[in-house]
Protein backbone atom coordinates (compact mmCIF):
# COMPACT_ATOMS: atom_id res chain seq x y z
CA UNK A 1 0.00 0.00 0.00
CA UNK A 2 1.07 3.65 -0.72
CA UNK A 3 0.91 5.45 2.76
CA UNK A 4 0.94 9.30 3.48
CA UNK A 5 2.34 10.10 6.62
CA UNK A 6 1.21 13.51 7.63
CA UNK A 7 1.70 16.40 10.64
CA UNK A 8 -0.45 18.95 10.11
CA UNK A 9 -0.48 22.10 12.18
CA UNK A 10 2.20 23.60 14.35
CA UNK A 11 3.31 21.00 16.59
CA UNK A 12 6.68 19.99 16.10
CA UNK A 13 7.03 16.67 17.43
CA UNK A 14 7.11 14.11 15.12
CA UNK A 15 8.84 10.86 17.30
CA UNK A 16 5.56 9.34 17.06
CA UNK A 17 5.03 9.68 13.18
CA UNK A 18 8.59 8.42 12.69
CA UNK A 19 7.90 5.51 14.56
CA UNK A 20 4.46 4.82 12.94
CA UNK A 21 6.45 5.04 9.45
CA UNK A 22 9.05 3.13 10.25
CA UNK A 23 6.65 0.23 11.46
CA UNK A 24 4.81 0.55 8.22
CA UNK A 25 7.63 0.16 6.35
CA UNK A 26 8.95 -3.03 8.13
CA UNK A 27 4.86 -4.10 7.24
CA UNK A 28 6.22 -4.16 3.54
CA UNK A 29 4.64 -0.65 2.90
CA UNK A 30 5.59 2.37 0.82
CA UNK A 31 5.19 5.50 3.15
CA UNK A 32 6.17 9.06 2.38
CA UNK A 33 6.41 11.43 4.83
CA UNK A 34 5.64 14.57 4.62
CA UNK A 35 7.61 15.99 7.00
CA UNK A 36 6.19 18.93 9.83
CA UNK A 37 3.67 21.92 9.57
CA UNK A 38 1.68 21.18 6.93
CA UNK A 39 -1.44 23.10 5.98
CA UNK A 40 -4.70 20.52 5.30
CA UNK A 41 -4.97 21.75 1.51
CA UNK A 42 -0.81 20.49 1.39
CA UNK A 43 -1.59 17.53 2.67
CA UNK A 44 -4.54 16.94 0.22
CA UNK A 45 -2.62 17.53 -2.35
CA UNK A 46 0.00 15.47 -1.13
CA UNK A 47 -2.09 12.46 -0.72
CA UNK A 48 -3.30 13.26 -4.70
CA UNK A 49 -0.14 13.40 -6.42
CA UNK A 50 1.20 10.58 -4.44
CA UNK A 51 -1.93 8.69 -5.51
CA UNK A 52 -2.19 7.48 -1.95
CA UNK A 53 -4.50 4.52 -0.46
CA UNK A 54 -3.75 5.52 2.55
CA UNK A 55 -3.20 8.68 4.87
CA UNK A 56 -1.91 9.05 8.57
CA UNK A 57 -2.28 12.01 10.66
CA UNK A 58 -0.29 12.58 13.43
CA UNK A 59 -1.21 15.79 15.91
CA UNK A 60 -0.45 16.43 19.70
CA UNK A 61 -1.20 19.92 19.56
CA UNK A 62 -4.55 19.30 20.52
CA UNK A 63 -5.75 21.52 17.27
CA UNK A 64 -6.73 17.63 15.94
CA UNK A 65 -10.86 19.14 16.04
CA UNK A 66 -10.03 21.85 13.22
CA UNK A 67 -7.06 20.45 11.50
CA UNK A 68 -8.44 16.74 10.52
CA UNK A 69 -12.03 17.78 9.49
CA UNK A 70 -10.65 20.23 7.21
CA UNK A 71 -8.29 17.34 5.73
CA UNK A 72 -10.96 14.88 5.50
CA UNK A 73 -13.42 17.34 3.61
CA UNK A 74 -10.64 18.58 1.76
CA UNK A 75 -10.04 14.75 0.35
CA UNK A 76 -13.74 14.38 -0.34
CA UNK A 77 -13.83 17.51 -2.41
CA UNK A 78 -11.16 16.43 -4.28
CA UNK A 79 -12.37 13.09 -5.72
CA UNK A 80 -10.28 10.97 -3.13
CA UNK A 81 -13.17 9.91 -0.53
CA UNK A 82 -11.77 6.48 -1.16
CA UNK A 83 -8.55 6.81 1.26
CA UNK A 84 -8.71 5.18 3.75
CA UNK A 85 -7.67 8.11 6.48
CA UNK A 86 -6.42 7.17 10.53
CA UNK A 87 -5.05 9.35 12.69
CA UNK A 88 -2.75 8.97 16.24
CA UNK A 89 -1.17 11.43 18.84
CA UNK A 90 -2.74 13.20 21.92
CA UNK A 91 -6.39 13.06 20.99
CA UNK A 92 -8.82 12.53 23.91
CA UNK A 93 -11.47 10.04 24.04
CA UNK A 94 -14.14 12.61 24.21
CA UNK A 95 -13.48 14.09 20.95
CA UNK A 96 -13.18 11.02 19.15
CA UNK A 97 -16.44 10.45 17.87
CA UNK A 98 -16.67 13.47 15.59
CA UNK A 99 -13.79 12.52 13.93
CA UNK A 100 -14.99 8.93 13.28
CA UNK A 101 -18.14 10.74 11.93
CA UNK A 102 -15.89 12.71 9.50
CA UNK A 103 -15.04 9.54 7.98
CA UNK A 104 -11.59 8.74 10.28
CA UNK A 105 -11.10 4.97 10.49
CA UNK A 106 -8.74 4.65 13.45
CA UNK A 107 -7.88 6.74 16.55
CA UNK A 108 -4.33 5.44 17.73
CA UNK A 109 -3.29 7.12 21.47
CA UNK A 110 0.08 6.92 23.45
CA UNK A 111 0.79 3.68 24.58
CA UNK A 112 -0.57 1.63 21.46
CA UNK A 113 1.55 -0.92 19.97
CA UNK A 114 2.54 -0.67 15.99
CA UNK A 115 1.88 -4.24 15.63
CA UNK A 116 -2.32 -2.81 16.01
CA UNK A 117 -1.70 -0.29 13.22
CA UNK A 118 -0.91 -2.54 11.46
CA UNK A 119 -3.77 -4.90 12.55
CA UNK A 120 -6.08 -2.31 11.41
CA UNK A 121 -4.71 -1.12 8.37
CA UNK A 122 -4.58 -5.30 7.66
CA UNK A 123 -8.58 -5.38 8.53
CA UNK A 124 -9.04 -1.87 6.18
CA UNK A 125 -7.59 -3.69 3.45
CA UNK A 126 -9.46 -6.93 3.55
CA UNK A 127 -12.74 -4.31 3.73
CA UNK A 128 -11.51 -2.72 0.67
CA UNK A 129 -10.82 -5.39 -1.08
CA UNK A 130 -14.40 -6.91 -0.21
CA UNK A 131 -15.91 -3.03 -1.67
CA UNK A 132 -17.21 -2.95 2.01
CA UNK A 133 -17.18 0.98 2.17
CA UNK A 134 -13.99 1.96 4.75
CA UNK A 135 -12.55 5.01 2.61
CA UNK A 136 -12.99 9.01 4.54
CA UNK A 137 -15.83 9.63 2.26
CA UNK A 138 -17.39 6.53 2.11
CA UNK A 139 -20.58 6.22 4.30
CA UNK A 140 -20.42 3.36 6.89
CA UNK A 141 -20.81 3.40 10.57
CA UNK A 142 -17.41 1.16 10.92
CA UNK A 143 -14.15 2.33 12.60
CA UNK A 144 -11.50 0.29 14.11
CA UNK A 145 -12.44 0.81 17.99
CA UNK B 1 -6.32 -4.50 -11.71
CA UNK B 2 -6.30 -4.01 -15.63
CA UNK B 3 -7.87 -0.59 -16.59
CA UNK B 4 -9.28 -0.63 -19.88
CA UNK B 5 -7.92 1.12 -23.04
CA UNK B 6 -10.97 3.73 -22.81
CA UNK B 7 -10.31 4.70 -19.37
CA UNK B 8 -6.55 5.34 -19.75
CA UNK B 9 -8.06 7.57 -22.86
CA UNK B 10 -10.22 9.26 -20.69
CA UNK B 11 -7.54 9.84 -17.93
CA UNK B 12 -4.75 10.93 -20.53
CA UNK B 13 -7.81 13.38 -22.08
CA UNK B 14 -8.89 14.82 -18.59
CA UNK B 15 -5.07 15.53 -16.91
CA UNK B 16 -4.08 17.18 -20.06
CA UNK B 17 -7.16 19.67 -19.98
CA UNK B 18 -5.53 20.02 -16.24
CA UNK B 19 -6.89 17.62 -13.84
CA UNK B 20 -4.21 16.79 -11.48
CA UNK B 21 -6.01 13.58 -10.05
CA UNK B 22 -6.08 12.02 -13.38
CA UNK B 23 -2.23 12.95 -13.82
CA UNK B 24 -1.57 11.01 -10.49
CA UNK B 25 -3.81 8.27 -11.54
CA UNK B 26 -1.98 8.05 -14.94
CA UNK B 27 0.91 7.80 -13.37
CA UNK B 28 0.30 5.39 -11.34
CA UNK B 29 -1.20 2.84 -14.31
CA UNK B 30 2.33 3.50 -15.90
CA UNK B 31 3.94 1.90 -12.79
CA UNK B 32 1.74 -0.97 -12.44
CA UNK B 33 2.45 -1.93 -16.54
CA UNK B 34 -0.23 -0.54 -18.12
CA UNK B 35 0.63 0.71 -21.86
CA UNK B 36 -0.39 4.06 -22.45
CA UNK B 37 -0.83 5.36 -26.20
CA UNK B 38 2.31 6.81 -27.38
CA UNK B 39 2.67 10.58 -27.19
CA UNK B 40 4.51 13.35 -29.48
CA UNK B 41 6.01 15.44 -26.39
CA UNK B 42 9.70 15.89 -26.03
CA UNK B 43 10.42 16.61 -22.54
CA UNK B 44 12.95 18.07 -20.59
CA UNK B 45 14.43 16.51 -18.20
CA UNK B 46 17.07 16.45 -15.58
CA UNK B 47 18.77 13.49 -13.62
CA UNK B 48 19.94 14.32 -10.56
CA UNK B 49 22.00 11.95 -8.67
CA UNK B 50 25.22 11.60 -6.03
CA UNK B 51 26.12 9.83 -3.11
CA UNK B 52 23.69 9.45 0.44
CA UNK B 53 23.75 12.76 2.14
CA UNK B 54 25.60 15.43 -0.58
CA UNK B 55 21.86 17.14 -0.07
CA UNK B 56 20.17 16.44 -3.56
CA UNK B 57 16.84 16.97 -1.99
CA UNK B 58 17.41 20.51 -0.89
CA UNK B 59 19.54 21.63 -3.74
CA UNK B 60 16.46 20.30 -6.11
CA UNK B 61 14.20 22.23 -3.78
CA UNK B 62 16.52 25.72 -4.30
CA UNK B 63 16.16 24.57 -8.40
CA UNK B 64 12.42 24.09 -7.99
CA UNK B 65 12.18 27.59 -6.61
CA UNK B 66 13.95 29.37 -8.76
CA UNK B 67 12.08 27.58 -12.16
CA UNK B 68 8.87 28.56 -10.47
CA UNK B 69 9.38 32.21 -10.18
CA UNK B 70 10.50 32.35 -13.56
CA UNK B 71 6.97 30.49 -14.77
CA UNK B 72 8.37 26.78 -15.24
CA UNK B 73 5.89 24.13 -13.69
CA UNK B 74 8.10 21.76 -12.44
CA UNK B 75 7.29 18.05 -11.53
CA UNK B 76 10.06 15.73 -9.94
CA UNK B 77 10.03 12.21 -9.81
CA UNK B 78 12.09 10.99 -6.44
CA UNK B 79 13.04 7.51 -6.96
CA UNK B 80 14.27 5.64 -2.96
CA UNK B 81 15.53 2.42 -2.49
CA UNK B 82 13.32 -0.62 -0.72
CA UNK B 83 13.87 -2.29 2.12
CA UNK B 84 15.23 -6.01 0.70
CA UNK B 85 13.81 -7.41 3.72
CA UNK B 86 10.13 -6.45 4.00
CA UNK B 87 10.50 -4.86 0.44
CA UNK B 88 8.48 -1.66 1.76
CA UNK B 89 9.74 1.95 2.09
CA UNK B 90 10.29 5.15 3.53
CA UNK B 91 10.10 8.19 0.93
CA UNK B 92 10.80 11.59 2.71
CA UNK B 93 12.04 14.06 -0.21
CA UNK B 94 9.95 15.91 0.34
CA UNK B 95 10.97 16.74 3.80
CA UNK B 96 14.03 18.02 2.37
CA UNK B 97 12.62 19.64 -0.16
CA UNK B 98 10.88 22.71 2.37
CA UNK B 99 8.09 24.63 1.43
CA UNK B 100 9.45 23.98 -2.73
CA UNK B 101 7.62 20.36 -2.85
CA UNK B 102 3.97 21.25 -2.89
CA UNK B 103 1.63 24.05 -4.78
CA UNK B 104 0.04 24.45 -8.25
CA UNK B 105 3.28 24.84 -10.11
CA UNK B 106 5.33 21.67 -8.13
CA UNK B 107 4.46 17.87 -8.84
CA UNK B 108 6.18 15.47 -6.82
CA UNK B 109 5.62 11.49 -6.95
CA UNK B 110 7.82 8.98 -4.92
CA UNK B 111 8.38 6.27 -6.28
CA UNK B 112 9.88 3.15 -4.55
CA UNK B 113 12.80 1.07 -6.20
CA UNK B 114 11.19 -2.17 -5.49
CA UNK B 115 12.88 -5.48 -6.07
CA UNK B 116 13.35 -5.20 -9.62
CA UNK B 117 15.53 -2.16 -11.02
CA UNK B 118 14.97 -3.56 -14.56
CA UNK B 119 11.22 -3.38 -13.81
CA UNK B 120 10.84 0.39 -13.13
CA UNK B 121 13.56 2.06 -15.19
CA UNK B 122 11.37 1.62 -18.88
CA UNK B 123 8.45 3.53 -16.64
CA UNK B 124 10.43 6.57 -15.78
CA UNK B 125 10.53 7.36 -19.92
CA UNK B 126 7.01 7.33 -20.29
CA UNK B 127 6.22 8.82 -17.20
CA UNK B 128 8.21 11.88 -18.43
CA UNK B 129 6.34 11.88 -21.58
CA UNK B 130 2.84 11.75 -19.58
CA UNK B 131 3.89 14.66 -17.74
CA UNK B 132 5.69 17.12 -20.43
CA UNK B 133 2.57 16.05 -22.54
CA UNK B 134 0.25 17.77 -19.35
CA UNK B 135 2.45 20.86 -19.33
CA UNK B 136 5.10 20.06 -16.50
CA UNK B 137 8.18 22.02 -18.47
CA UNK B 138 10.94 20.92 -16.17
CA UNK B 139 10.91 17.35 -15.16
CA UNK B 140 13.59 16.34 -12.67
CA UNK B 141 14.47 12.41 -12.05
CA UNK B 142 16.41 12.29 -8.70
CA UNK B 143 18.12 9.29 -7.49
CA UNK B 144 20.60 7.98 -4.87
CA UNK B 145 23.70 7.55 -7.25
CA UNK B 146 25.20 3.97 -5.56
CA UNK B 147 25.15 2.31 -8.77
CA UNK B 148 24.54 0.57 -11.89
CA UNK B 149 21.23 0.37 -11.19
CA UNK B 150 20.85 4.22 -10.56
CA UNK B 151 22.64 4.57 -13.60
CA UNK B 152 20.07 2.50 -16.09
CA UNK B 153 17.15 4.83 -14.31
CA UNK B 154 18.88 8.43 -14.40
CA UNK B 155 19.60 7.29 -18.10
CA UNK B 156 16.45 8.39 -18.81
CA UNK B 157 16.99 12.03 -18.50
CA UNK B 158 18.39 14.07 -20.90
CA UNK B 159 20.79 15.73 -18.91
CA UNK B 160 22.29 14.60 -15.73
CA UNK B 161 23.66 16.86 -12.43
CA UNK B 162 26.21 15.26 -10.44
CA UNK B 163 26.88 15.90 -6.86
CA UNK B 164 29.33 15.13 -4.27
CA UNK B 165 29.76 16.88 -0.47
CA UNK B 166 32.87 18.29 1.05
CA UNK B 167 35.09 15.66 1.75
CA UNK B 168 33.61 12.81 0.33
CA UNK B 169 35.60 12.01 -2.94
CA UNK B 170 32.53 9.86 -3.20
CA UNK B 171 32.11 10.62 -6.63
CA UNK B 172 35.50 9.64 -7.50
CA UNK B 173 34.95 5.71 -6.04
CA UNK B 174 31.55 5.83 -8.23
CA UNK B 175 33.49 6.96 -11.07
CA UNK B 176 33.79 2.88 -11.08
CA UNK B 177 30.47 2.58 -11.75
CA UNK B 178 30.47 4.91 -14.98
CA UNK B 179 28.02 7.41 -13.13
CA UNK B 180 30.92 10.46 -14.18
CA UNK B 181 30.87 9.30 -17.46
CA UNK B 182 26.91 9.66 -17.91
CA UNK B 183 27.32 13.60 -16.24
CA UNK B 184 27.22 16.51 -18.35
CA UNK B 185 27.33 18.53 -15.18
CA UNK B 186 29.41 18.35 -11.78
CA UNK B 187 28.55 19.95 -8.25
CA UNK B 188 30.00 19.81 -4.93
CA UNK B 189 27.62 21.54 -2.26
CA UNK B 190 27.71 22.71 0.78
CA UNK B 191 30.39 24.76 -0.19
CA UNK B 192 29.56 26.77 3.36
CA UNK B 193 30.99 24.00 5.05
CA UNK B 194 35.08 23.26 4.80
CA UNK B 195 36.35 20.93 2.65
CA UNK B 196 34.17 21.39 -0.14
CA UNK B 197 37.05 23.60 -2.00
CA UNK B 198 39.08 20.63 -1.84
CA UNK B 199 36.40 17.66 -2.59
CA UNK B 200 36.41 20.49 -6.11
CA UNK B 201 39.30 20.88 -6.38
CA UNK B 202 40.20 16.52 -6.81
CA UNK B 203 37.04 16.15 -8.62
CA UNK B 204 38.39 18.81 -11.56
CA UNK B 205 41.83 17.18 -11.19
CA UNK B 206 40.18 13.41 -11.96
CA UNK B 207 38.19 15.00 -14.91
CA UNK B 208 41.81 17.00 -16.50
CA UNK B 209 43.08 13.39 -16.75
CA UNK B 210 41.01 13.05 -19.88
CA UNK B 211 41.81 14.86 -22.92
CA UNK B 212 38.99 17.01 -24.15
CA UNK B 213 36.94 16.97 -21.27
CA UNK B 214 35.94 20.06 -20.32
CA UNK B 215 33.29 19.77 -17.40
CA UNK B 216 34.08 22.26 -14.70
CA UNK B 217 33.09 21.83 -11.66
CA UNK B 218 30.47 23.84 -9.25
CA UNK B 219 30.78 25.03 -5.82
CA UNK B 220 27.16 25.34 -4.25
CA UNK B 221 25.70 25.65 -1.39
CA UNK B 222 21.80 24.76 -1.05
CA UNK B 223 20.96 26.32 1.92
CA UNK B 224 22.84 29.86 1.39
CA UNK B 225 21.76 30.28 -2.06
CA UNK B 226 25.40 30.53 -3.10
CA UNK B 227 26.23 29.58 -6.88
CA UNK B 228 22.53 28.33 -7.61
CA UNK B 229 22.48 31.14 -10.74
CA UNK B 230 25.53 29.90 -12.13
CA UNK B 231 24.44 26.11 -11.71
CA UNK B 232 21.02 26.86 -13.50
CA UNK B 233 22.66 28.70 -16.47
CA UNK B 234 24.65 25.71 -16.65
CA UNK B 235 21.38 23.26 -16.60
CA UNK B 236 20.11 25.21 -19.22
CA UNK B 237 22.75 25.82 -21.67
CA UNK B 238 23.63 22.44 -21.39
CA UNK B 239 24.62 21.00 -24.81
CA UNK B 240 22.91 17.56 -25.05
CA UNK B 241 24.84 16.51 -27.89
CA UNK B 242 27.90 15.64 -25.82
CA UNK B 243 29.67 12.47 -25.84
CA UNK B 244 27.63 11.34 -22.57
CA UNK B 245 24.67 11.10 -24.99
CA UNK B 246 25.93 7.92 -26.88
CA UNK B 247 26.24 6.35 -23.39
CA UNK B 248 23.24 7.31 -21.73
CA UNK B 249 21.07 5.93 -25.04
CA UNK B 250 23.19 2.48 -24.55
CA UNK B 251 21.83 2.11 -20.94
CA UNK B 252 18.21 3.13 -22.22
CA UNK B 253 18.08 0.26 -24.43
CA UNK B 254 19.85 -2.31 -22.68
CA UNK B 255 17.36 -1.24 -19.77
CA UNK B 256 14.55 -1.20 -22.02
CA UNK B 257 16.11 -4.45 -23.11
CA UNK B 258 15.93 -6.35 -20.10
CA UNK B 259 12.73 -5.41 -18.80
CA UNK B 260 11.29 -6.88 -21.99
CA UNK B 261 13.29 -10.19 -21.76
CA UNK B 262 12.14 -10.28 -17.97
CA UNK B 263 8.30 -10.10 -18.89
CA UNK B 264 8.89 -12.38 -22.33
CA UNK B 265 6.03 -14.82 -21.91
CA UNK B 266 8.23 -18.18 -21.58
CA UNK B 267 10.82 -16.76 -19.24
CA UNK B 268 10.11 -19.52 -16.98
CA UNK B 269 9.63 -22.23 -18.63
CA UNK B 270 13.63 -21.27 -20.13
CA UNK B 271 15.02 -20.85 -16.94
CA UNK B 272 13.75 -24.16 -16.12
CA UNK B 273 15.36 -25.44 -19.13
CA UNK B 274 18.40 -23.47 -18.20
CA UNK B 275 18.95 -24.85 -14.58
CA UNK B 276 18.20 -29.06 -16.01
CA UNK B 277 20.70 -28.06 -18.59
CA UNK B 278 18.56 -28.50 -21.43
CA UNK B 279 19.10 -25.26 -23.05
CA UNK B 280 22.36 -23.08 -22.89
CA UNK B 281 22.26 -19.41 -22.34
CA UNK B 282 22.74 -18.42 -25.90
CA UNK B 283 19.91 -20.95 -26.78
CA UNK B 284 17.58 -19.29 -24.88
CA UNK B 285 18.78 -15.75 -25.86
CA UNK B 286 17.63 -16.83 -29.75
CA UNK B 287 14.68 -18.17 -28.58
CA UNK B 288 13.56 -15.22 -26.78
CA UNK B 289 15.12 -13.18 -29.62
CA UNK B 290 12.72 -14.31 -32.26
CA UNK B 291 9.59 -14.35 -29.83
CA UNK B 292 9.77 -11.15 -28.13
CA UNK B 293 6.17 -9.25 -27.91
CA UNK B 294 6.58 -5.62 -27.69
CA UNK B 295 3.26 -4.92 -26.07
CA UNK B 296 2.17 -2.28 -28.58
CA UNK B 297 0.15 -3.69 -30.83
Amino acid sequence: MRIVMSKPGLDGHDRGAKVVARALRDGGHDVIYTGLRKTPTEIVGIVNDEDAEVLGISTLSGAHGSLIPKICDGLKNSGLGGVIVFAGGIIPNRDRKKLFDCGIRAVFGPGTPTSEVLEFLQEAITRKKNNDPVGVGEDTGWHWS
Amino acid sequence: MALELTKIQDLMDAAKSGDRRSLSQLLTAIQSGEKIPETTSDPWTLGVTGPPGVGKSTLIGKLVERWKSSGERVAILAIDPSSPITGGSLLADRIRMGGHASGKDVFLRSIPLGKDVAGISPFIGEMCSILSECGWSRIIIETVGAGQSEISIIAFADRILLIDGPDRGDIIQAEKAGLMEISDIIAVNKSDLPGAEAAAREIALSLSLVEGDERKVHLVSAIEGHGIDELIQEIESCNLNSGSKILRMKQRLLSSWNSLLTEHHEIDTLLDELCDGSITVSDAIRHMAITLEFGDE
